[in-house]
């Protein structure tokens, strides 16, 4: 079934669990599969960041290194994966990234790290539910 | 740089660009009026600094898309000079400042910003963050609970508006509810008229009043060197945070010769001395804006509306002003910092909190990162000459061995005299120091030390294991007598 899948994530635990339930999704052909790992860099995230490590060049190691994990995870699943940074507010730039290669399906967590920016500002995976026009799987 | 790249840097993303810079001068202006009041000077002082600036970095700035204008960093280093000596003193401070940042800019000296640790930097955003706060505070004393009433309302709306759109700021949308408020209904606040004079004009071309002589020099200069230390670091703090955010690289030692000739003019133009404004700086990417237009657009919009809107600008009541400082000092803050304060080392919170300390107690950001930096040399030194000896006795040769690890240099071959008994009786005595690097002359005259003291013994030493720079030392410096061997 999907085979070209942009898994959004901000590197929490419920993120984590949505790229299980990817993999189970397509355990049955997962050799045949391309998994995105797609990491949004907002201005509070660069703030952030460069706060903690000082400059953009560690910072972008850090968060390489945040993924490490999950890719080599992926990969001895037998599936292609990749590592994707975009830079701008989460929900915008992942509609952008979804034009520029031929997904099939995304894949969310349906709650981030915030819990009181989703009261402010709304979850990203309820603007992605409004505006992806492919298949989108939140995970619970 | 050529003409493409800077064609790319200023025409690339117009739209973005004049949108952005339009929402940016939006924000500012509240700001720059704010700072103004916080560094005891005239409204139109912080207005024409962030003018200036602004236009100024556009063109001569290192790092395209970045915001720099009137600062609250800056406002709270020139309290005590405005206060002491006037504002025609702190504009010749400001032109030193100038200077003394085109002078670190042209020798290079942004490198050196990686000796200030990253505990320090975020000591110094948190201390500028209670410092906006607490400038805050006076603005209470003495008012009923209509200042109370109306900060709350201002917050309300700057949190609550963003839930409509995120089109207009929402500080800009509330000074104008807050101020349309007081004004229909009335009410007796404190306004920004009450402050100081805002005249609608252009700022003018003038040399600072003051007499120029070494006794001038001597009062600016402290205050001059801190502006510029400070500016630098927030600069080049928000560069690196613009660079991440829109994934491209700057040119930090251009940004910052391009501060200090900003700073130059500004002085030159009764304007105070400024830097980049990460909140400011945040909004502009945001808003679309990543091009030297955006700056310019924001400068010269901004003194527009001044000239445009200043009678109604003097209307605004402090408690609007309050209210968008309280929310600029709650962004400001990097509340993960403490969170993660007992997650991080020991030495680092502390040094954290020594850093908030000194700028809270003296005012001053400049002695808060000094502190900082002092303090976490000598946490690293001491953490550096931390040395552990093992050691064994092999009694069939009455041999003693000695493994060495750590870094040996002034302050740790203390910890190495001690764990070796120089007096003890044995044939031989082994010291391996695989582990270990030799760093200067005293680790080199530690070691010859124990070789003399067990050679009175008649004890023979031997020193295993030295890597080739610890050897190379060794051997400049006129190091062991006969026992290096391998």
């Amino acid at each position: 079934m999907f085979k070209h899948i942009l898994i959004a994530t901000d590197g929490s635990d419920n993120a984590n669990r949505a790229i299980e339930k990817a993999v189970e999704m397509v355990e049955p052909y997962k050799e045949h599969v391309s998994m995105d790992l797609v990491y949004c860099i907002d201005g509070d995230t660069s703030k952030k960041d460069i706060l903690k490590y000082g400059d953009a060049e560690l910072a972008d190691i850090k968060r390489r290194k945040m993924f490490a994990n999950k890719l080599s995870y992926l990969e001895d699943q037998g599936i292609k994966t990749e590592n994707v940074f975009l830079h701008g507010e989460p929900a915008k730039t992942i509609l952008t990234q979804l034009d520029s290669k031929p997904y099939d399906c995304v894949v969310v967590g349906s709650r981030g790290m915030n819990e009181f920016q989703t009261l402010i500002l709304g979850s990203v995976s309820h603007k992605l539910a409004k505006y992806v026009k492919i298949p989108l799987l939140i995970v619970k | 740089m050529n003409v493409t790249s800077l064609k790319q840097q200023w025409f690339g993303n117009v739209r973005g660009d004049v949108l952005a810079g339009i929402v940016v001068a939006l924000a500012l202006i509240p700001e720059a009026i704010a700072f103004s009041i916080i560094a005891g000077v005239d409204p139109m002082v912080g207005l024409y600094a962030s003018f200036c600036i602004a236009v100024v970095i556009a063109f001569v700035g290192g790092r395209p898309g970045m915001i720099s204008a009137a600062t609250g960093a800056m406002a709270l280093l020139m309290i005590t000079l405005v206060a002491d000596y006037g504002l025609e003193y702190l504009l010749a401070a400001t032109i030193l400042t100038g200077i003394l940042q085109i002078v670190f800019g042209v020798l290079k000296l942004s490198r050196f910003m990686k000796f200030v640790p990253r505990s320090v930097m975020v000591g110094f955003v948190n201390a500028l963050a209670i410092l906006i706060f607490t400038a805050q505070i006076q603005h209470f004393v003495g008012e009923t609970w209509i200042m109370y009433a109306l900060v709350g309302l201002t917050l309300a709306i700057i949190y609550l508006f963003p839930l409509v759109t995120k089109a207009v700021p929402s500080t800009l949308v509330a000074i104008i509810i807050v101020t349309a408020i007081v004004v229909i209904m009335n009410v007796g606040v404190r306004n920004v008229g009450d402050m100081g004079a805002l005249t609608q004009s252009l700022p003018v071309f003038a040399l600072p009043n003051i007499p120029i002589n070494l006794e001038t020099l001597m009062i600016i200069f402290p205050y001059s060197l801190a502006l510029a230390i400070v500016g630098i670091l927030e600069s080049l703090l928000t560069a690196n945070i613009v660079d991440d955010m829109t994934d491209t690289e700057s040119n930090k030692n251009k940004e910052t010769r391009g501060q200090g000739i900003a700073n130059i003019v500004s002085g030159f133009f009764g304007g105070m001395a400024g830097c980049a404004m990460i909140g400011q700086s945040v909004i502009n990417v945001k808003s679309g804006g990543s091009g030297r237009l955006s700056a310019l657009v924001a400068g010269a919009f901004l003194m527009f509306l001044i000239l445009v809107l200043g009678n109604i600008v003097v209307q605004i009541p402090m408690a609007a002003l309050a209210g968008v400082m309280i929310m600029v000092s709650i962004s400001t803050f990097d509340w993960s910092s403490i969170k993660n304060l007992n997650r991080i080392p020991k030495s680092d919170a502390s040094v954290m909190v020594v850093t908030v300390a000194t700028v809270v107690i003296t005012h001053n950001l400049a002695y808060g990162v000094l502190a900082g930096v002092v303090l976490s040399m000598f946490f690293f030194a001491s953490k550096m000459s931390k040395v552990t000896v093992y050691t064994r006795y092999d009694e069939e040769n009455d041999k003693r061995y000695y493994r060495v690890r750590g870094q040996l240099f002034f302050a740790s071959v203390t910890d190495l005299l001690n764990s070796v008994d120089s007096n003890e009786k044995v044939t031989e005595v082994e010291i391996d120091l695989t582990k270990s690097h030799l760093w200067d002359d005293s680790a080199v005259g530690a070691l010859n030390k124990i070789e003399a003291k067990f050679n009175r013994n008649n004890v023979k030493v031997t020193f295993k294991g030295l890597t080739a720079d610890s050897a190379r030392l060794l051997n400049n410096i006129g190091g062991l007598s006969n026992g290096s061997g391998h």
